[in-house]
């Protein structure tokens, strides 16, 4: 469990990136923090492995303050995924999913053991351990990134907007990849994003952030779109346009679903879900 | 060039010599360069200063330098250490703001990521700032070496025999084909030495290769 108590952050210019912020992020669960830019997701992300400090405030993974550790080792026992992969481009795949481990001093031969295991459950082929970063593809690359934070297999992953910069294809194979690692993995996993669709797959919690890490909301997909807090989530999630925002139609054949354009997007089936 | 033929002998040993005495300077430039190139691209106060005094050595002519080292470090003149020394300081001169730039060119980004996985700030400055800085460290220390063989014929003017000699000799006998033997060496020699550090720097930084491969 991460529980984020009074967190603030402001910066030398004044600048209040985090004001007052409190969250208690479940374990085994992912809880998505999306917003769009200046709304200090990152800086929350980061301040769970102290790549960011906090002003003031506490953050406390399982009843231990961040602030207590040592950051370099902190760091180690949390998974990290960065936009790109965050790969470092001059080692080969393998040398990048051992990162961690080479760091903590795992032999060799186990580290590249594990390596290779972690490639085979991000489903990359083995054949690509040798390569270069760059002779991969992006998706390609983004899998090793998750890859290298699952290799020493810790309890928490931070995934900080991984998906923004790979085209629409990729990113929805991605995310899918994302959900069945999730439900064999069970990690505890704190996830960034600017993409309310992806927040809504990816998220049991969902925290919708307005500027200053200023909480609009909390709850599930489900219970977020059911009941908006307030116009501003209403209007961020887009409940009045697009795919949200369905109508029913009845048809020879039984009653459809269209949203604003026209578009029929699905069929409706009586009884729960 | 019956000269050249005649006197092979004497231009091999000048050359072997003239190697051995750039080489020491270009590699010890490299050694102080790289701590004093990082303190110029950590902190904005030594950037400032570093890289200013730097540019100062550069500009003082090397007869200069002779002469001011010799009783600054207690060295005799007419001594080859007075060659290294004075040589290593314009490797100095040069190496620093390559190291400083070549650092800065380290994305933000893969730092960013190296600190996120856990790289303390030591592992991470041999494992990735500087691996990744190589190429344009590589790149100032083709420009230092070329210059230093070119530079070190002046040591001939302290009485250190190397190719500047036969610009010396040369012009004393006027004999133009040992001057041009001369020349003709200084440049072979820098050649050399430019094309084993281009595949030194293949060998090392092997990514830099595959990515032109793609």
């Amino acid at each position: 469990m991460i529980e984020f108590r009074s967190v603030t952050k402001t910066y030398p210019d004044g600048t209040v990136a985090v004001a007052d912020f409190d969250l208690v992020v479940p374990p085994h669960r992912t809880t998505v923090l999306v917003g769009s830019s200046g709304s200090g997701k990152t800086t929350l992300l980061r301040m769970i492995n102290r790549m960011v400090e906090p002003t003031s405030g506490t953050i406390e993974i399982d009843g231990t303050s961040v602030l207590d550790r040592d950051p370099v080792q902190l760091r180690r026992s949390i998974g990290y995924v960065l936009q790109n992969g965050g790969l470092l481009p001059h080692q080969r795949v393998i040398d990048n999913v051992t990162t961690v481990l080479r760091l903590t001093g795992t032999p060799k031969r186990a580290a590249r053991e594990r390596a290779l295991e972690v490639l085979d459950v991000v489903g990359l082929d083995r054949s690509l351990a040798e390569r270069y970063p760059s002779q991969l593809s992006g998706g390609q690359q983004q899998r090793v990134g998750v890859a290298r934070a699952l290799a020493a297999d810790p309890n928490i992953l931070l995934m900080d907007e991984p998906f923004g910069a790979v085209d629409p294809i990729v990113r929805a194979e991605l995310q899918t990849e994302t959900l069945r690692l999730q439900q064999e993995l069970n990690k505890t996993v704190v996830f960034v994003t600017h993409d309310v669709d992806e927040a809504f797959l990816l998220g049991d919690q969902v925290v919708i952030l307005q500027e200053g890490a200023h909480v609009a909301q909390i709850g599930s997909p489900s219970e977020i779109i059911e009941n908006p807090a307030s116009e501003f989530v209403a209007s961020f999630i887009g409940v009045e346009r697009g795919t949200r925002a369905l109508h029913t139609k009845r048809t020879d054949r039984g009653t459809v679903l269209v949203d604003t354009a026209g578009r029929t997007q699905g069929v409706l089936v009586e009884g729960t879900a | 060039m019956t000269w050249v033929l005649d006197n092979l002998d004497l231009i091999g040993r000048l050359t072997v010599e003239h190697l051995r005495q750039s080489a020491l300077p270009i590699l010890l430039g490299l050694l102080v360069s790289v701590p004093a190139g990082w303190l110029a691209f950590r902190f904005r106060l030594t950037r400032g200063l570093l890289l200013t005094a730097v540019g100062l050595l550069y500009t003082i002519p090397s007869l200069a330098l002779f002469a001011l080292l010799p009783p600054l470090l207690g060295i005799s003149f007419l001594s080859e250490v007075n060659l290294i020394i004075a040589l290593t300081v314009y490797a100095v001169a040069i190496m620093t703001r390559f190291v400083a730039d070549a650092l800065g060119s380290v994305e933000p980004s893969v730092r960013q990521s190296a600190v996120a996985v856990g790289y303390g700030p030591w592992r991470r400055f041999w494992q990735v700032d500087l691996p990744l800085a190589g190429p344009v460290v590589l790149a100032g220390l083709r420009v230092t070496a070329v210059s230093t063989i070119s530079l070190a014929t002046v040591g001939i003017l302290i009485g250190i025999d190397n190719l500047g000699y036969l610009f010396t000799n040369g012009y004393q006998r006027q004999i133009v084909a040992e001057v041009l033997a001369g020349v003709v060496a200084v440049v072979a020699v820098a050649l050399l030495v430019d094309l084993l550090l281009v595949l030194v720097g293949r060998l090392l930084m092997p990514w830099t290769r595959r990515r032109a491969a793609t």
